[in-house]
């Protein structure tokens, strides 16, 4: 290669590397920490998740969310991710409620860890989908885990929380959309 | 009125960084004594104004002076003083002003300790130190003013977040920015390099000292918050490749990589063009990192204020900086001209060997990083990039670096025999073997790789010392003969081999508390045990406690073994009063095999509570290493060579020079 065009290689990749970051900057709306929200007050996915086996529950399919009247709490999950250990007494907490449906959705992990991380922290949810290769947690939007989605009896799609529930958020934020959308029924 | 004194003082510091930036710059072209004498006076005026400053806006702080908006959105008058203090960089404006403080601090230093640089060099040196003075000054007052006034002042503030309410992040980010900003030196010294057309074996000296100062300060800094994100967050991790603690990490890879081809260029006179190189990258890695932290860019943690505005202006400013120093690279650097050649097989192509493999492991975290926003850019939707991605990238690239760190100082210059080599280090090869088979029989023969890893860390350090014994011909020669060349020993020998020795000690820690930790989370009423890894933690119950600007819940364990008694943990769950926000504050017993972590969380309805116990076992070893490292920076630049103001050793330095170029010569 000619040496010269060497010596600017560095210079290149810089000035491609800045018009990626001013796109990011400049484009309207985009913020990292807002969820992007189209998928807010919209019908949740189609699809459709094999059980993890040997875990007692069963899959989890687009169809439970709207079966039993109930609203639904929807946590992605993995066992590779430590936030979501920090989250799980939060997500047994919820599983203890019987009026309301807490469905795992198990992200691009093994089976035998998702297993032993369920049998050693406790498997709060009611059913668990496994999702090896992510396509469910496209369709729904993920791009961190953990989130934390509050679906209503209708399959409408009414919270999304991007990361760990830190201490309070589940007082704060989870427990008040759930209670106003029972009241709303 | 102290605050207006404040941003007088910041506007007098830009003007004079501009002026330092203009006039040496013209003085060295010209040859003009007086316009380069400027730089140094400039760059003094400069420090005292920004001092002046920040000594403003620290007071406001202690005072808790609301009528400041920075102060009334970040401090709170029940604050515990030490917190009062660190809350001033503990938010975007203030840490821009430290950013500030410590790029004229090291202006200054060069200005000061730089007295017998070359006349020309030292003027454009400074120049390029003020021009970034410029950049940084214009952002503060134009975007992100930390004296901007408040019409209606409340009566109290909002309160520091209470996760950085903690000792340990009150010296954190003060260490990471002497870390970032002393890479500004050798940026420095290279675009003064570029612009004289001449690097040789002196300017490599010169720029020596400053990088290990800022190499040592970053290692201090990113091993602090890991240690921090250890105990505070309350996860028992100690490293989560955020993007946060990534952008720390790339400049700390590309410095080391930059510290040790320095090496190159003073000793043999080589590389050259690829130092130059690594030093302008190594402090735009340090920039990137402040953009990203401030600009919203990623998601993270830990992550200041986002304000798409300042991003466009820092971005600009970036875009200046590392593209104008590119340009001028790309322009000025195919005419450097190239040194003494060596073989593949030498000391030369053992430090280029360490520069590809961490340059490469930058690259990797710096794609890892960076992916998500590239996927997106794209089209490809939002992704997360989570450790198995470091796992299969990152720890392959370092694997090769650290079995070769102990061989590389046993390589002579310009061509080595790697068979003798070796043959040199074989009873830490045998040493080695019987550290993994003892690890082995100790783990009861767990997770493979964890064992070879282990293998790697004890080969690593074996290695290190059996060099160092080798120097001082340790068991060959009388106990008093080695006694008499230890001592003599030059200080940056004894840093290269602390250096080493205490990566060891750290990959060793990494590794063990990776693969052997075990985790446990129960909900136990009080008198009720858990038993995590063969140890009983009784739970004996909760008390309330009021602190300064919190209220808490303390619970207590007792911690024992087989019966013994070994330990009282009394973790804490508080709730900051203004903020309303709750933390958790594990409790820990550190031993030299490992820690037992406490951590407790909520009261459940049947009035038990939610604990969480880990065993991480050697985790403190990680930051031992690491205080090892930060003792080998300093004893190496308490090493009289580097010190090129001192006269006898520089005296010294330029007989051996002699002797080496006659060497060379026959």
């Amino acid at each position: 290669m000619n040496k010269k065009i060497l010596f600017t290689l560095p210079l290149l990749i810089t000035l491609v590397l800045f018009g990626y970051f001013f796109w990011a900057l400049t484009k309207p709306g985009r913020d990292p920490k807002i969820l992007p929200s189209v998928l807010i007050d919209k019908p949740a996915p189609e699809f459709n998740l094999t059980a993890l086996e040997n875990l007692g529950v069963p899959g989890f399919s687009r169809t439970d969310l709207t079966t039993n009247g109930k609203i639904s709490v929807v946590n992605i999950f993995a066992s590779w991710c430590v936030p979501c250990l920090a989250e799980h007494p939060d997500m047994v907490k919820l599983g203890k409620r019987d009026d309301i449906n807490l469905y795992g959705i198990n992200y691009r992990d093994k089976p035998d860890d998702a297993l032993n991380w369920l049998n050693r922290n406790g498997n709060p949810y009611h059913r668990v989908g496994r999702d090896p290769k992510s396509r469910t947690g496209i369709e729904w939007g993920v791009y961190g885990v953990p989130e934390t989605f509050i679906v209503d009896a209708t399959g409408t799609i009414r919270y999304k929380h991007v990361g760990p529930l830190n201490p309070g958020d589940l007082e704060n934020k989870i427990l008040p959309i759930i209670d106003n959308l029972q009241a709303q029924k | 009125m102290i605050a207006e004194l404040g941003q007088f003082a910041i506007i007098m510091a830009l003007l004079a960084a501009i002026a330092q930036s203009i006039l040496p710059l013209i003085g060295a072209e010209r040859l003009d004594s007086r316009l380069m004498a400027f730089g140094s006076q400039a760059s003094l005026i400069q420090l005292l104004f920004v001092f002046l400053a920040f000594g403003c806006l620290t007071q406001a702080y202690i005072v808790s002076d609301f009528t400041l908006v920075n102060v009334a959105e970040n401090s709170h008058s029940t604050k515990p003083l030490l917190y009062k203090i660190s809350g001033v960089w503990g938010n975007h404006e203030g840490s821009m002003l430290l950013w500030i403080l410590i790029l004229a601090v090291f202006g200054a230093a060069v200005a000061a300790f730089g007295r017998n640089l070359p006349v020309t060099l030292k003027a454009r040196v400074l120049a390029v130190q003020a021009m970034i003075g410029v950049g940084f000054l214009t952002f503060l007052i134009f975007t992100s003013n930390p004296f901007a006034r408040l019409l209606l002042p409340p009566e109290n503030g909002r309160d520091l977040n209470p996760l950085l309410q903690d000792p340990g992040l009150a010296f954190h980010p003060p260490m990471l920015y002497v870390g970032y900003v002393g890479f500004s030196v050798a940026f420095s010294f290279a675009i003064a390099a570029l612009i004289e057309g001449k690097v040789d074996a002196a300017w490599a000296r010169w720029v020596r000292p400053w990088t290990l100062t800022a190499w040592t300060f970053l290692t201090g800094g990113i091993a602090l918050g890991s240690w921090w994100a250890y105990y505070e967050l309350g996860w028992g991790g100690w490293w989560f490749w955020d993007p946060v603690e990534n952008v720390s990490f790339m400049p700390w890879l590309m410095g080391t990589a930059l510290l040790h081809s320095a090496i190159v260029v003073e000793k043999r006179n080589s590389l050259k063009v690829w130092t130059i190189l690594l030093a302008i990258l190594t402090f735009s890695l340090s920039l990137i990192g402040t953009f990203i932290v401030r600009s919203g860019l990623l998601t993270s943690v830990h992550s200041f204020a986002v304000n798409p505005e300042r991003g466009i202006f820092i971005l600009f400013l970036l875009a200046i900086a590392i593209g104008g120093s590119l340009t001028l690279f790309a322009f000025r650097a195919p005419s450097l001209k190239a040194g003494g050649i060596f073989s593949p097989i030498s000391r030369e192509g053992g430090l280029l060997l360490n520069n590809l493999l961490l340059s490469t492991a930058c690259a990797t975290v710096f794609l890892g990083t960076l992916y998500p926003l590239f996927m997106e850019a794209l089209g490809g939707g939002r992704v997360s990039i989570g450790p198995p991605f470091y796992n299969n990238t990152f720890v392959p690239v370092m694997v090769p670096l650290l079995l070769l760190v102990c061989v590389g100082p046993l390589l002579p210059w310009k061509r080595a025999d790697l068979i003798g080599v070796l043959g040199r280090l074989k009873y830490a090869g045998l040493a080695t073997i019987l550290a993994i088979l003892l690890a082995w029989y100790v783990t009861e023969g767990g997770p493979l790789l964890a064992i070879l890893g282990l293998g790697i860390a004890a080969w690593m350090l074996l290695g290190t010392l059996s060099e160092w014994a080798d120097k001082i011909k340790l068991f060959r020669a009388p106990l008093s003969t080695s006694w008499q060349r230890m001592i003599k020993l030059p200080g940056s020998t004894w840093g290269m081999t602390l250096a080493h020795s205490g990566l060891a000690i750290a990959v060793a820690g990494m590794i063990s508390t990776s693969a052997w930790k075990v985790e446990d989370v129960a909900v136990l009423k009080p008198g009720e045990t858990i038993s995590v890894a063969g140890t009983d933690y009784r739970f004996d119950g909760v008390r309330e406690l009021v602190g300064p600007n919190y209220q808490a819940v303390e619970g207590t364990f007792t911690v024992s073994q087989n019966g013994e008694f070994m330990a009282v943990l009394k973790p804490e769950k508080r709730l900051y009063n203004v903020q309303k926000m709750p933390t958790t504050e594990a409790a820990i017993y550190s031993t030299f095999v490992g820690d037992y972590y406490a951590v407790i969380g909520d009261q459940v309805e049947d009035g038990g509570w939610t604990v969480r116990i880990y065993r991480e076992p050697m985790v403190t070893w990680i930051w031992f290493g690491c205080t090892l490292m930060v003792l080998a920076g300093l004893l190496s630049l308490a090493d009289r060579r580097l010190r090129v103001g001192a006269p006898a050793g520089k005296r010294k330095q330029e007989k051996r020079e002699q002797k080496s170029q006659r060497n060379a010569a026959a």
